[in-house]
C-alpha cells in the first residue's frame, strides 16, 4: 500500500462496511429513517460508494445544502463576470465554479470569449498571481464553507503583510449551522438525523452543533469521508433515536475535536464579519454569511469597486432549492436528465461535481 | 470543495511545510497550526494545513470497526 493512502484505504474495508450495513439495519425501524447529509461531500462518497440503495428501506438519506457551488447565487458570478468585463479585473477562482451558471453567461464562456480568467489551486496562489502581475488588479473569487474561510482569511492577511495592493477578494462564504437551523425547524424536511460535515467540523468544532441537537432534538454526528466513517455516523445516529437522545457526537475523532481549530477560529474572526446572506434556491439566511471586516476593507473587492453582489430570488423550472432543502430527490425534478445534464447543466445542483443531482446522475442512486 | 486529504509532514519552513499529496511534494500553509513537525500528519484542504490528524484517535476508530466487525461475525455464527 502506498504511504500515502494510509489513512484512507484503511477506512474502505468492505468486511467492515457490510458489518456496519448489518447493524444499521438491525437498529432501524419499520419506516426508513429520514436523516440527512448535510454536505456535499459526504453527498459524492455516498454515491460513489453506492451507500444510498445498501441502506434502502432502513434509512432514507436525503442531501443537503453543503455544496458552495451549488448555493452561490447567481448575482455572484453577474458580479464576478461584470468586475472582468467592465474593470478589466484578472479573476482567479476555484476550478469549479467555472461553470456555474449566471443569469447569461458563466465563467466559462467568459473566459471562451477572452476574459482573463485563471484557476488556482489555492487563495494563496491568487495572491502570488497578484505580486506576479504588478500591473493588474487581481480579484480571487472567495466562495465556500468554515472549511475554506480560514484559507481565504489566510490569503487576505498575507495579502495585507505582504503590502499587496492589487489583491482583493469577491467574498461568498458561508457558514453551516445556521443552515442546519433552518432545515431543522421545517417540517416539510422532517430530519431524524444530521450526518455533520467533516472538514467544517475540524474547523468549527462539533460542539458548535449543540444547539441544533438540544433546540430540535435532533442527533447530529460528525463523520469523516470514507465509506467506514458515513457508515459508522449513520449508525451512531441510528443508536441515538434507539436510545430516544439528541446529542451531538464525534465519529471523525481522528481529526475534529470539539472546540475546533481555535486559530482558524481566530483568523475568521478577524477578517470576517457575520452578515445576512442569500442562498441560491434558498433564500436569505440571517447571520449565514462571512463579509470582509472594516479592518481589511482594501481587500474587499465589492467596496473597492464599488460592485455590490445583489441577490434575487430565482424563479424557473429548476428545483434546486428543493433538492438542497432535501425536500425532493434530484429524480424528481423535472428537468433532472432531460433539460439538465451535466454537459449543459440548467441549475447549480448539476454544476458541481459534488452536487446532488451530478452525483445522482453519475452514480445513479434514484 | 470542502474535500481534505490527509499527508505527511516531509520538511517544514517559515510558516509553510512540503508534504507529499498523491506522490507529488508540494508547499502549504501551516499558519492555521501552533506547531508541525516532520512526520506528523496533517488534513490540506486548499493548500492550508487545517488540522493535524492523530494517530492514536485513528487507531482508536479502528479498533471499533473491528470490534463492530467482530461482534457481527458472532451474530451470524
Amino acid at each position: 500500500m502506498n504511504r500515502n493512502m494510509k489513512y484512507i484505504d484503511d477506512f474502505r474495508d468492505p468486511a467492515t462496511a457490510r458489518a456496519l450495513v448489518a447493524r444499521i439495519r438491525r437498529d432501524a425501524g419499520d419506516a426508513p429513517v429520514r436523516l440527512m447529509e448535510v454536505c456535499g461531500t459526504h453527498t459524492v462518497a455516498i454515491a460513489r460508494g453506492g451507500i444510498r440503495p445498501l441502506l434502502s428501506g432502513a434509512v432514507t438519506m436525503l442531501s443537503g445544502p453543503g455544496c458552495p457551488v451549488c448555493v452561490t447565487p447567481d448575482g455572484y458570478i453577474d458580479a464576478a463576470i461584470a468586475l472582468g468585463r467592465e474593470r478589466g479585473v484578472l479573476l482567479a477562482t476555484f476550478g469549479d465554479m467555472l461553470r456555474v451558471p449566471g443569469k447569461s453567461s458563466s465563467l466559462e464562456k467568459e473566459k471562451g470569449a477572452g476574459l482573463d480568467i485563471r484557476v488556482v489551486y489555492s487563495p494563496i496562489d491568487a495572491v502570488s498571481l497578484a505580486a506576479a502581475t504588478p500591473e493588474r488588479e487581481v480579484v480571487f473569487l472567495g466562495v465556500g464553507f468554515e472549511t475554506t474561510a480560514p484559507a481565504i482569511g489566510g490569503a487576505i492577511r498575507t495579502a495585507a503583510e505582504r503590502g499587496a495592493g492589487n489583491f482583493s477578494v469577491l467574498s461568498s462564504v458561508r457558514t453551516i449551522p445556521e443552515a442546519m437551523e433552518l432545515l431543522a425547524s421545517d417540517p416539510d424536511v422532517a430530519i431524524e438525523g444530521f450526518l455533520c460535515p467533516a472538514h467544517v467540523s475540524v474547523v468549527i468544532g462539533s460542539d458548535a452543533y449543540r444547539p441544533v441537537a438540544r433546540r430540535y432534538g435532533i442527533p447530529c454526528v460528525v463523520a469523516g469521508f470514507e465509506p467506514l466513517d458515513i457508515l459508522l455516523g449513520i449508525s451512531m445516529l441510528l443508536r441515538q433515536r434507539k436510545e430516544g437522545v439528541a446529542r451531538v457526537e464525534n465519529e471523525y475523532s481522528r481529526v475534529a475535536t470539539p472546540a475546533g481549530n481555535r486559530k482558524a477560529q481566530a483568523l475568521i474572526r478577524d477578517v470576517f464579519v457575520p452578515c445576512d446572506t442569500g442562498w441560491r434556491g434558498i433564500g436569505v439566511i440571517p447571520g449565514s454569511g462571512l463579509r470582509i471586516s472594516d479592518r481589511y476593507a482594501g481587500f474587499d473587492a465589492e467596496r473597492k469597486f464599488d460592485a455590490p453582489v445583489v441577490f434575487s430570488p430565482e424563479g424557473s423550472a429548476c428545483r434546486c432549492g428543493d433538492v438542497l432543502k432535501g425536500k425532493i430527490r434530484p429524480s424528481d425534478c423535472p428537468l433532472f436528465g432531460k433539460a439538465c445534464v451535466p454537459e449543459e447543466p440548467y441549475g447549480p445542483c448539476m454544476v458541481s461535481s459534488e452536487g446532488a443531482c451530478a452525483a445522482y446522475f453519475k452514480y445513479g442512486g434514484s | 470543495m470542502c474535500l481534505g486529504i490527509p499527508a505527511r509532514i516531509m520538511d517544514t519552513g517559515d510558516g509553510t511545510a512540503v508534504v507529499e499529496l498523491g506522490g507529488v511534494r508540494r508547499e502549504i500553509s501551516v499558519m492555521l497550526l501552533d506547531d508541525v513537525s516532520v512526520g506528523e500528519w496533517v488534513i490540506v484542504h486548499a493548500g492550508f494545513a487545517i488540522e493535524k490528524l492523530s494517530e492514536e484517535e485513528a487507531e482508536r476508530t479502528l479498533a471499533l470497526f473491528r470490534e463492530i466487525a467482530e461482534a457481527t461475525d458472532r451474530l451470524n455464527s
